[in-house]
């Protein structure tokens, strides 16, 4: 149990995916300028993170592990996302088209997202049984959704505070990042 | 061998993942063509064509991929592209429906501005007469004034003004079948948008002097729409200016700046920004998207709108907080405005 709550807190916050380990940088920034859409794609993250663990856990222990092929894991696990990306693409379109749309290009681009790769990875590399998979998965889909929705608040008010312009758009939002990032270091000493 | 067996293996996982995504697409497909069919339902569908596809029905898949516009009908207007936003969920917000077409008259050349070249006794009828030395005005684009428009129209939407020798087409009364548009053998007439800010009346493609030795009304191709257009919309082509709708603000400076009032503009339906005193939080962001300097107000307080204000509504999508309103102006515009506005006060 106390591995469990480790791995969360862990995951959202210690080693924040966005913050700490710097993955998923792509949507982080590209997604981030609505609260709303932040939190679709935050969730959307989630999911397939969540999965994702959960696919690629099985995979890895009872097909990879067996064969001896666990040299073949990020191809597998590349072919795991994208097939869960294309699945939460159709299910998302036909039950939320708003979301769909706002999301437009970054969904398609979760299966580019490091921080799901990453995920998986860590998982076999820390030697996760399922259960700590699925929740590591969880934990740092959770992290990532925490940082973009803070970011996306952020940046929903540096939208109507006074910027020099040449630091207006993504110059101001790459600071702010940076020191979100260093805000996040600080939860460094939480875990040991 | 391990290449082999590592390239069986990617490729089973692969063709086991595409069945379940092949399997998923035929459950979900179901569901997307049950919005077509909500669609195609909810279009006139008369297969009319206008939207630009080859019917309702082709329409309306059209609009579920997301290719077509979800007000493309011209037919159904407002209320039948508000609905199919509903069905396909799409913000109803930025529906703006496709308007209706009335014809347009693009001479404002009656004789107390373009006088006639000779005295016309024969057949009273615009393609006889026109057949005559290139008709009776002294501009060969002009409209005869001869009435062969309002001899085809069906609806008594023009009127000859014998006076000045030009047709007066009601706008209200017309409905855009376009008979008038095919008969005129001047081509002096257009089907245009029955609401337009800004509009050029005068189709005479000839420059300078060309056109300003014939009519005192028309477009002499001076260039200062284009210059005085902030938003890139007017463009010279063939010696006249062109409105692109899409760009076009509604600002009217074009109109303002034509010195032969060749541009028409909507002056009854000129807008204005308003804010909200209440909701304005003092950002200035207003104030640094408004290409006339019509707004004032220091940062933290509440913004005022001048009377130079020309109502091209840039600031209502830039307010963070949404306190700027569009309303339609009950005083003339002032340039100056901004030199004695008090700075206090809202």
């Amino acid at each position: 149990m106390k591995d469990i709550a480790f791995i969360v807190i862990g995951g959202i916050l210690v080693n924040n995916f966005v913050m700490s380990r710097f993955l998923g940088c792509c949507p982080f920034l590209g997604v981030s300028k609505k609260l709303e859409t932040a939190i679709g794609m935050g969730v959307a993250v989630t999911f397939v993170m969540t999965l994702a663990s959960l696919i690629t856990y099985i995979l890895n222990t009872y097909l990879l592990s067996r064969l001896g092929m666990v040299y073949m894991q990020t191809l597998v696990f590349i072919v795991v996302i994208a097939a869960l990306v294309q699945l939460v693409e159709m299910v998302l379109r036909n039950y939320l088209p708003m979301l769909y749309n706002a999301l437009g290009v970054y969904l398609p681009l979760i299966t580019t997202n490091c921080a799901v790769l990453g995920v998986t990875i860590l998982n076999v590399t820390s030697g996760y049984n399922l259960i700590q998979s699925v929740v590591n998965g969880f934990a740092g889909g959770a992290g990532f959704t925490l940082a973009i929705c803070l970011f996306a608040g952020i940046r929903e008010r540096l939208a109507i505070s006074d910027f020099p312009d040449w630091m207006d758009g993504f110059p101001g939002a790459l600071i702010t990042a940076g020191l979100m990032s260093v805000a996040f270091q600080g939860f460094g000493g939480l875990i040991h | 061998m391990e290449i082999v067996s590592a390239g069986l293996l990617l490729g089973a996982i692969g063709l086991a993942f595409g069945l379940i995504l092949g399997y998923a697409s035929k459950l979900f497909a179901v569901k997307s063509s049950e919005q077509t069919l909500m669609v195609r339902a909810a279009l006139p569908g008369a297969n009319c064509g206008g939207c630009g596809f080859s019917g309702c029905d082709a329409f309306a898949s059209a609009i579920v991929e997301g290719s077509a516009p979800v007000n493309g009908c011209p037919v159904g207007g407002t209320e039948v592209a508000r609905r199919i936003a509903q069905i396909i969920g799409q913000d109803a917000g930025d529906v703006d429906p496709m308007q209706r077409k009335v014809a347009t008259l693009l001479c404002r050349g009656g004789t107390n501005y373009c006088l006639p070249k000779y005295n016309y006794h024969g057949v009273r009828d615009c393609i006889a007469a026109s057949i005559v030395s290139d008709g009776t005005k002294s501009c060969h684009f002009a409209c005869l004034g001869l009435g062969t428009c309002a001899s085809v129209c069906a609806f008594g939407a023009i009127r000859v003004d014998d006076r000045i020798q030009l047709v007066d087409i009601n706008r209200e009364r017309c409905t855009g079948c376009g008979k008038c548009v095919s008969v005129c053998p001047k081509q002096v007439i257009s089907l245009q948008p029955f609401k337009q800010p800004v509009r050029l009346i005068c189709h005479a493609n000839e420059r300078g002097r060309v056109v300003t030795d014939n009519c005192k009304a028309g477009c002499f191709s001076c260039g200062k729409c284009v210059n005085a257009c902030k938003f890139g919309a007017i463009e010279m082509v063939n010696n006249l200016p062109v409105i692109h709708p899409e760009k076009c603000t509604g600002c009217m400076m074009c109109a303002e700046a034509c010195p032969t009032d060749a541009i028409w503009a909507d002056y009854q339906n000129r807008r204005e920004a308003a804010i909200d005193s209440k909701a304005c939080i003092g950002c200035s962001i207003c104030k640094k998207a408004c290409q006339f300097d019509a707004i004032i107000g220091e940062r933290k307080h509440p913004h005022i709108i001048t009377n130079s204000c020309t109502g091209c509504s840039q600031c209502v999508a830039k307010c963070p907080k949404k306190a700027i309103g569009m309303r339609v102006r009950t005083h003339l515009r002032d340039e100056y405005s901004q030199m004695d506005a008090p700075w206090t006060n809202a």
